[in-house]
C-alpha cells in the first residue's frame, strides 16, 4: 500500500490524467465489445465531427464555473447565433460579415449576462436561464420558427477553414477545438485573468480586497463565454449547413457533464481544461459507442449518468489521495519554529 | 513598489462616514496614523472598525468624508486597492487575506502580477520571489510547504505570516492587521506581535485592529476607541495603564 500512495499522489498530480484514463478504458471497451465499428477509422472521424461544438462550449463553461457561476444561456447563444449567421449570410452573401456579426451577437448576449450577473447582482443560474429563455424565443419569433438551408456556404473558404475536411478525412473543427482548448488552458493557468477567475470562484471576498476588479471580470467572463458559444453555434450551422431553432438545445447538459466529468469542481476556484476536454470527448462518444456495442441505444443516457458518477467520484478519491500526501509532509514540517525570527 | 515619501502623517482620515443604506457604520470619524506610529484601533464588535479599514485600503468608498495619505489629499471617486498599493498601505485580513485553493505563489502576487505586455503571468520570476518571500522574509524553512502548495494546507499562524510576508515584500509605509491574532494560539500571536515591532523599527507605520487590548497593548504607541461608528477616546500609551484601559472598554460594553 505505501507504495501506490505516492504514484496515485503523483497521477493526481498531472492535469486530467484520470479523465484520459478513463477515456482510453473506454475505448478498450468499445474495442472490445464492438470491434468491426471501433478499428475502423470512420467512428473517430465522426467524433472528431460531432464533438467539437460541445467541447467548446464545455471549454468555455469550465473557466465560468471556475469562477463560480455558471451559464445555461448558451444553448440559447448557439441558436441566436446560427441564425444571425444564417441570415445575414442568406440576405447579403457575405460569410465572413456573418461571422463577425455572429460572434458579436453571442458577445452581446453574454455581456447581458454578465451585466445582470456582476452589476445588478442576479445569481448566474437565474439570469442565464431567463436568457436562455429570452434569446432561444427572440430567435424563434424572428425566424419565423422556420428552419434554413445555407448550402451555398459550401463554395465559401469559411466553409473549408472551419468544417472543411483536411486530406480529405480530418474535420477542420477538431482542429479549432484543440487550438480554442489550448488558448483557454493558458487564458486559465497563465493569463491575469485567469488568476482573476480562480481567485473569484475561491473566494470573492478575498479577490476584492487583494484588488481584483470583480465586477469588471465577471461581466468580461460572461461576455467571452457568449463569444464562444456564438462561435460554436457557427461551426455548428457550417457543418450542418443548416440553422434550425433547437439546435444547441441539446448540448445544455452534455456540455456541462463533459465539465464535471472532467474534474471541474461546482464549487469554484479550479478548472481543468484538459479534463473538460477528454470529458467531452467521453460524453461524445458514448452514444455512438453504446449503440455499436450492440445492446441498444436505450442505454446510452443510463451509461452517460454511470460515467459521470463514476468519474466524480475518481476525481473525489484521487484529490484526497493527493491531500494525504501532503499531509504527511505537513507533520515532518517544523517551519513553525522558524516563523517570524527574530526578537520575540 | 510604491514610491518613497517623506511625510508626517501615513493616513489622516477627516470626518469620514459611512452608510450601508440606512445603517450608519461610521458617524464622522477623525483620526491620523503618524509616520512610525503604531496605532491601536480598538472596539467592539461592529463598532465600525473593519468598514474604517476598507475604506483606507480602497475597498470601498466612504458616503462622506476626506482621506489623505502621507499628508496628500487623496480623491475617492478613483481611489481603489491598487491605488492603495501604490501609496504603500498592505493589508492583513484576518480571514480574507488568502485564496485557500490556490497556490502560494499565486497568493503573493494576487492583485499586481508579474506579467508580460498581453497579460501572461511570469510565473517563474513570481515563484522565485515567492520562494524568496518565505525563506527569507518568514522564515519558512525545509517545512514541506512550497510556493506550490494550496494555501489550505496551511494553519492560521501560517497563513498570517505568508500575509505579513506579502506587506514585508511589497514594502509598505503603513501596514493595517486586521484582528490578526484572532483564532490564533498564544505562541502565533507573541509572533505577529514580534513583527509588528520588528516594522516599527523598519520606519513603517502600522494600524492594529482588534478587540483584544491585551494584544495590542506591548506593541501600540496610542490607541483609538471606536463605539458604534464613532471615535470616543484616543489615548497614548504613556497616559494609561493596561489596566485602565481595560476598565475604560469595559465601561463601554456595559452601556451598551
Amino acid at each position: 500500500m505505501k507504495r501506490i500512495k505516492p504514484i496515485i499522489t503523483g497521477v493526481a498530480e498531472i492535469e486530467g490524467l484520470p479523465i484520459i484514463v478513463v477515456y482510453l478504458v473506454l475505448m478498450g471497451i468499445f474495442l472490445l465489445t464492438a470491434p468491426r465499428v471501433f478499428t475502423g477509422y470512420r467512428i473517430y472521424m465522426s467524433f472528431l465531427q460531432t464533438v467539437p461544438p460541445p467541447l467548446i462550449l464545455a471549454l468555455g463553461l469550465t473557466l465560468v464555473i471556475a469562477a463560480g457561476e455558471i451559464d445555461l444561456s448558451f444553448s440559447a447563444i448557439i441558436a441566436f447565433s446560427g441564425f444571425v449567421f444564417s441570415f445575414i449570410f442568406r440576405t447579403l452573401g457575405t460569410p465572413w460579415l456573418a461571422l463577425i456579426l455572429a460572434l458579436g451577437a453571442g458577445a452581446l448576449v453574454g455581456f447581458i449576462n454578465g451585466l445582470l450577473v456582476a452589476k445588478v447582482g442576479v445569481p448566474s443560474i437565474m439570469a442565464t436561464l431567463a436568457a436562455q429563455f429570452f434569446w432561444n424565443g427572440l430567435t424563434i419569433l424572428l425566424c419565423g420558427g422556420l428552419s434554413w438551408n445555407i448550402k451555398e456556404i459550401k463554395s465559401h473558404f469559411i466553409h473549408t477553414l472551419f468544417v472543411g475536411r483536411i486530406g480529405g478525412i480530418v474535420p477542420a473543427q477538431s482542429l479549432w477545438a484543440v487550438a480554442v482548448a489550448v488558448f483557454l488552458w493558458f487564458i486559465l493557468n497563465r493569463h491575469k485573468f485567469g488568476e482573476h477567475i480562480l481567485f473569484i470562484g475561491d473566494n470573492v471576498d478575498v479577490a476584492r480586497v487583494m484588488g481584483v476588479n470583480v465586477t469588471a471580470t465577471k461581466i468580461k467572463l460572461f461576455t467571452f463565454m457568449g463569444l464562444i458559444s456564438a462561435f460554436a453555434g457557427v461551426l455548428l450551422t457550417l457543418e450542418m449547413i443548416n440553422f434550425w431553432t433547437t439546435q444547441g438545445a441539446g448540448f445544455l447538459l452534455p456540455s456541462l457533464a463533459s465539465v464535471f466529468i472532467g474534474g471541474t469542481s461546482i464549487a469554484g476556484g479550479s478548472g481543468s481544461i484538459v479534463g473538460s476536454f477528454f470529458g467531452a470527448y467521453i460524453v461524445g462518444s458514448l452514444e455512438a459507442g453504446v449503440v455499436a456495442t450492440g445492446i441498444g441505444g436505450y442505454w446510452t443516457r443510463l451509461t452517460t449518468g454511470f460515467v459521470m458518477a463514476a468519474s466524480v467520484v475518481l476525481n473525489i478519491i484521487l484529490g484526497e489521495a493527493k491531500e494525504k500526501g501532503l499531509g504527511e509532509k505537513l507533520k515532518k514540517s517544523v517551519f513553525l519554529k522558524g516563523v517570524f525570527e527574530g526578537k520575540p | 513598489m510604491p514610491e518613497k515619501r517623506q511625510f508626517e502623517n501615513a493616513v489622516r482620515v477627516e470626518d469620514i462616514e459611512k452608510y450601508f443604506g440606512h445603517v450608519a457604520a461610521l458617524k464622522g470619524v477623525s483620526f491620523e496614523v503618524g509616520a512610525k506610529e503604531v496605532v491601536g484601533l480598538v472596539g467592539d464588535n461592529g463598532a465600525g472598525k473593519s468598514t474604517l479599514i476598507k475604506i483606507i485600503t480602497g475597498v470601498f468608498p466612504p458616503t462622506k468624508g476626506e482621506l489623505y495619505i502621507r499628508d496628500k489629499k487623496v480623491s475617492l471617486k478613483d481611489y481603489n486597492v491598487r491605488q492603495a498599493y501604490k501609496f504603500g498601505i498592505e493589508t492583513v485580513y484576518q480571514d480574507k487575506s488568502l485564496g485557500e485553493k490556490q497556490a502560494l505563489w499565486r497568493n503573493f502576487f494576487i492583485g499586481r502580477q508579474i506579467t508580460n505586455r498581453l497579460g501572461f503571468i511570469k510565473v517563474r520570476k513570481e515563484k522565485e520571489i515567492a520562494q524568496k518571500i518565505m525563506l527569507d522574509m518568514i522564515g519558512f524553512r525545509g517545512a514541506g510547504i512550497t510556493v506550490e502548495s494550496k494555501a489550505n494546507k496551511l494553519s492560521g499562524g501560517e497563513r498570517q505570516g505568508i500575509a505579513i510576508g506579502r506587506a514585508m515584500y511589497f514594502d509598505a509605509d503603513l501596514i493595517v492587521l486586521d484582528e490578526p491574532t484572532v483564532a490564533l494560539s498564544l505562541k502565533e500571536v507573541q509572533k505577529v506581535l514580534s513583527f509588528v515591532k520588528r516594522a516599527k523599527e523598519q520606519g513603517k507605520s502600522c494600524i492594529f485592529i482588534t478587540h483584544n487590548i491585551y494584544h495590542v497593548y506591548p506593541v501600540a504607541d496610542r490607541f483609538v476607541i471606536l463605539d458604534r461608528g464613532e471615535v470616543v477616546a484616543t489615548i497614548k500609551k504613556g497616559e494609561v495603564t493596561l489596566k485602565e484601559l481595560n476598565e475604560f472598554l469595559l465601561k463601554y460594553a456595559q452601556e451598551k
